[in-house]
């Protein structure tokens, strides 16, 4: 129980308003189990049949895990996983 | 160098080493002066490609009505060129951006329409869409889906960071409309198969993700991920901390999103020197410090400009 995830505001109805929740497991795909396992409903919210939901981005440690094998990118205690609803961006003046 | 006019000035930006920050002779970081363009941003490329790609295709004519969401620099450089061909501009942008960017596009002339802060640049989006819908004479050029946007970068950014930088290894942009990753990054790539495509995501306070549901998410059209090799998010602490950096320790004085990109860009300096090998690394700086002076960025102790930012949208 030893990786922190930290939860959107809208998501937060799934952890009783904790803005970060504990979990285990060797691979995201499992930690988002163990998590679900306790706060029902909350993996429906992030995966679908696909993998990561298409406006669901998921950060370890800050890097989109995305680029570091989806939902089999492997986690370690004391990591840090992000969760945030993809928005559009303001970087680099952006937008 | 001379020019005809100010527009023919574009690009063709200064490259300028980052010798104090790198962590020596085999890990360099190079830094991208896009602060140098016509109206003093990166956003300049891609607003003259997104007009001249509309006036070759006809949408646009003397007197027409240019809308567009933006959270500024893209407002600014539209309005600039708007100006100058004669076409009324008028920019959606959240209430929660400085203001030097809401007096540099009311100098230029366009209007501002204010979308709420909360929901950030995804709201600017969904109320220019509606008033799009409202107006269907007016013409958006819409930066997030428009081809020319990363194509302006495809074009010339690319090129110039190959011509001055041939042994590039990794190229560091922030990442919002993703024009400038995508078409540098598909450039780099094609001719430099094994350098790394870096996106720096600014990572705000949680007002900026007021989403009533996941659903309301967005993704910009342009956005392709095969062209990056990795994705990273910085909180503005950290982006706060390495824009001062730069400004102390390189004597550059750039907006927050450039120290958004450093910070991503010196993680990977790390971990190339960890490993031994050798890199050479562009950071995008999008744009000067100036238009974020009354954010208090760049005033008091860290703390004080992080608190002062919250909520803020700072690139």
């Amino acid at each position: 129980m030893s990786i922190e995830v930290r939860i959107p505001t809208i998501l937060r109805s799934y952890t009783g308003g904790e803005k970060s929740v504990q979990g285990s497991g060797a691979t995201l795909a499992e930690l988002i189990a163990d998590l679900d396992s306790r706060h029902p409903g909350l993996a429906g919210r992030l995966t679908d049949e696909s993998g990561l939901r298409r406006f669901v981005n998921v950060y370890l440690n800050d890097e989109d895990v995305r680029f570091l094998g989806g939902l089999e990118a492997k986690v370690n205690d004391g990591d840090t996983v992000t969760v945030l609803p993809a928005v559009a961006g303001g970087a680099i003046g952006a937008a | 160098m001379r020019f005809d006019s100010l527009l023919d000035s574009l690009g063709h930006t200064p490259l300028v080493g980052l010798p104090s920050l790198s962590p020596g002779p085999s890990v360099r970081l190079w830094a991208k002066l896009e602060d140098r363009n016509p109206t003093g941003s990166v956003k300049d490329r891609a607003a003259f490609y997104m007009v001249q790609a509309a006036e070759k295709d006809g949408l646009l004519h003397p007197g027409a009505t240019l809308l567009e969401p933006t959270s500024g620099n893209t407002g600014i450089s539209l309005a600039m060129v708007a100006r100058l061909r004669g076409y009324r501009m008028v920019c959606v942008m959240p209430e929660n951006t400085s203001a030097e960017r809401r007096e540099l596009l009311e100098m230029y002339g366009a209007s501002v329409i204010f979308s709420p802060a909360e929901g950030g640049s995804n709201e600017a989006v969904r109320v220019a869409r509606q008033i799009a819908a409202e107006n269907p004479a007016w013409v958006m050029l819409y930066q997030y889906g428009n081809e020319a946007n990363a194509r302006a970068h495809y074009e010339t950014t690319g090129p110039e960071l190959l011509a001055d930088l041939p042994e590039i290894t990794h190229f560091v942009a922030g990442l919002g409309t993703s024009g400038t990753l995508m078409g540098t990054g598909r450039y780099l790539r094609e001719h430099v198969p094994t350098v790394q495509v870096i996106a720096a995501e600014p990572r705000y306070g949680e007002l900026v993700y007021g989403l009533r549901n996941m659903d309301e998410g967005f993704v910009p059209e342009l956005y392709d991920p095969s062209v990056l090799t990795g994705r990273v998010s910085v909180g503005s602490a950290d982006a706060l901390a390495r824009t001062r950096q730069l400004l102390n320790a390189e004597g550059l004085f750039a907006g927050i999103s450039s120290g958004c990109a450093l910070h991503a860009a010196l993680a990977q300096a790390s971990r190339a020197a960890a490993a031994g090998q050798r890199a050479d690394i562009v950071v995008m700086i999008a744009d000067g410090g100036w238009r974020y002076l009354s954010t208090g960025a760049y005033s008091g102790s860290l703390e004080e400009a992080e608190e002062r930012l919250e909520g803020q949208l700072w690139a």
